[in-house]
């Protein structure tokens, strides 16, 4: 799993499946440093593959799951339900920690590939854990007669959902790109500790209520059952990768736009600058160039001119004529 | 690093001292949502009798949130964070400072709410070992654990609405132990209760820890 792509080759050609897996580095297309526009899809050959592999292990799924399989004998045909809601339920686990491990390796390497990676295992983790809740309240109606039930699995679940909304929500935020990562990355760090101290202490709580908590899948669960389990696995599996490769994509897209647009505020504040110098003894510079040296006291003029992190460089701001 | 450590306690304590905005908004705001669980539950009945332990530790949190934004705010202003950052004292000094000093104004707090839900409610304080230690335990919890997600919000605009969010749901263990300790305390059985104590202790010292090591890259990286 490499989160870095060498730093070659140059921008357009996509012809270059590195990896399929997950989090693999962006296939070819990379924006080059210099600032030329990436390209505009996510894809490539190796993740159409996935994709089409994704979409027939769902076909299957659906011809297993609806058909093939039989009706359980207690929970009748709202068993299918679990063929969705296992895999699910485990490939959240699986999201949150990619992004404990992938902050951990950003708070370490300092690679921007790594905070994308978090960020993607993240969002796709609290997808699977809706899907998660969702599934699982619809095959409770039916099983339980009630939608929702304080069990220690239900309960985590939902705090689960709020821990990963919170992180995303700090991730929205609109920060200085770097700030905003390590703030993020400590978050992400403390997510799998916080899942973990979580379940224990909720499981702990309902043991104690509970004298028996309810049966949730029969453990010996055999033939097509098993394999209409089996396959909703592997569907699952290779969705969430194909959903985590094209997040992560996006992600180190919306990166390199940020540092696009970044230079282009820095060149656009030179050119002013530069527009600016050439009359010194004008009226409207005439009291504006501060001695070299001395802080800028200029009012917050750069705030004005959009781009995502204004004021990055100080020296910009001198000669800008309010 | 605890001499660092007592340098920030007590300066966060001694703006507390002068400004008084624990003592003068937080405390009576807590009283105020005793007041107002009895209106929201029916005060002669049994419900808030037997309510009593989740509505005191709910209460508890609550004004914590204001605890500890609070005490995130005192770096914002006037380039402390740079201060602190140039100052050369060990981060982990800092966070358990901060920490203690929220520590300190909670544990005040929770006098007041526990003689409140005393008088208020009519509860009975049995086993007071069990409550004590149980108090002690969910105090550092809460204080290490809001210090270093305050420490994560400070400084943004949103902070105010971010940090309930991200703190509430980490802080739902605490919420779960506090509550079953207090409940077999009250309950007199408290045998019963000290497994939770423990179950305190073990995340205060977690996230005591884990505070500790990650404040320097919060204070540096933002």
């Amino acid at each position: 799993m490499t989160a870095t792509t060498p730093a070659g080759t140059a921008s357009g050609t996509s012809a270059t499946p590195t990896s399929t897996t997950s989090g693999g580095g962006l296939a070819g297309g990379r924006p080059s440093p210099g600032g030329t526009p990436g390209p505009a899809h996510t894809g490539s050959a190796a993740t159409r593959v996935l994709g089409l592999l994704a979409l027939v292990a769902v076909g299957v799924l659906v011809l297993y799951g609806l058909v093939i399989s039989p009706a359980d004998r207690e929970m009748a045909d709202s068993v299918r339900i679990m063929y969705v809601h296992v895999p699910a339920a485990t490939l959240l686990y699986v999201g949150c920690f990619i992004t404990t491990v992938a902050s951990g390796l950003w708070l370490w390497k300092r690679t921007p590939g790594w905070d994308a990676l978090a960020e993607s295992g993240a969002e796709v983790g609290l997808v699977f854990s809706i899907v998660t809740l969702f599934s699982g309240s619809l095959w409770g109606r039916p099983t339980w007669g009630t939608y929702w039930v304080w069990d220690a699995r239900l309960t985590s679940t939902a705090v689960l959902t709020a821990l990963l909304i919170g992180y995303l929500a700090l991730r929205r935020l609109d920060l200085d790109p770097d700030a905003r990562s390590t703030r993020a990355a400590v978050l992400g760090l403390l997510l799998v500790p916080n899942v973990i101290v979580v379940n224990r202490s909720v499981e702990w709580w309902r043991s104690i209520h509970q004298d028996s908590t309810l049966a949730r899948l029969d453990p010996t669960i055999e033939g097509d059952m098993l394999v209409a389990l089996m396959v909703g696995f592997l569907a699952m599996a290779l969705v969430f990768t194909w959903l985590l490769v094209h997040r992560f994509r996006v992600a180190w897209l919306e990166q390199q736009a940020d540092r696009v647009d970044l230079d282009a505020a820095l060149l656009a504040r030179r050119a002013e600058a530069a527009d600016a110098e050439p009359a010194p003894g004008s009226a409207a510079t005439a009291g504006f160039d501060p001695p070299a040296g001395s802080a800028p006291t200029v009012p917050t003029d750069a705030a004005g001119a959009g781009g995502p992190s204004t004021g990055a460089d100080p020296t910009d701001e001198k000669g800008t004529p309010t | 690093m605890w001499r660092d450590a007592s340098l920030i306690a007590g300066r966060d304590l001694r703006v507390e001292a002068r400004s008084r905005v624990t003592l003068n908004q937080v405390a009576p705001f807590a009283l105020l949502v005793l007041i107002l669980f009895a209106f929201a539950l029916d005060p002669d009945g049994p419900i808030l009798e037997r309510a009593t332990p989740g509505l005191y530790w709910v209460t508890v949190l609550f004004s914590a949130l204001l605890a500890i934004a609070r005490s995130a705010a005192l770096d914002e202003t006037d380039g402390v964070r740079d201060a602190l950052r140039l100052s050369a004292l060990d981060p982990a000094g800092v966070f358990v400072g901060k920490a203690a000093a929220v520590a300190a104004e909670l544990a005040a707090l929770e006098v007041l709410l526990g003689v409140g839900v005393i008088i208020l409610y009519g509860a009975d304080p049995a086993s007071l070992g069990l409550l004590l230690a149980t108090c002690l335990a969910a105090t550092v919890a809460v204080a290490s654990t809001g210090t270093l997600y305050g420490a994560l919000v400070s400084g943004l605009r949103v902070r105010e609405t971010l940090l309930p969010l991200l703190l509430l749901p980490v802080l739902a263990p605490v919420l779960i132990a506090a509550t079953r300790a207090f409940e077999s305390a009250l309950g007199g059985d408290p045998a019963r209760g000290w497994p939770w104590c423990g179950l305190l202790a073990t995340f205060a010292v977690l996230y005591s820890v884990a505070g500790a090591l990650a404040y320097g890259t919060l204070l540096e990286g933002s």
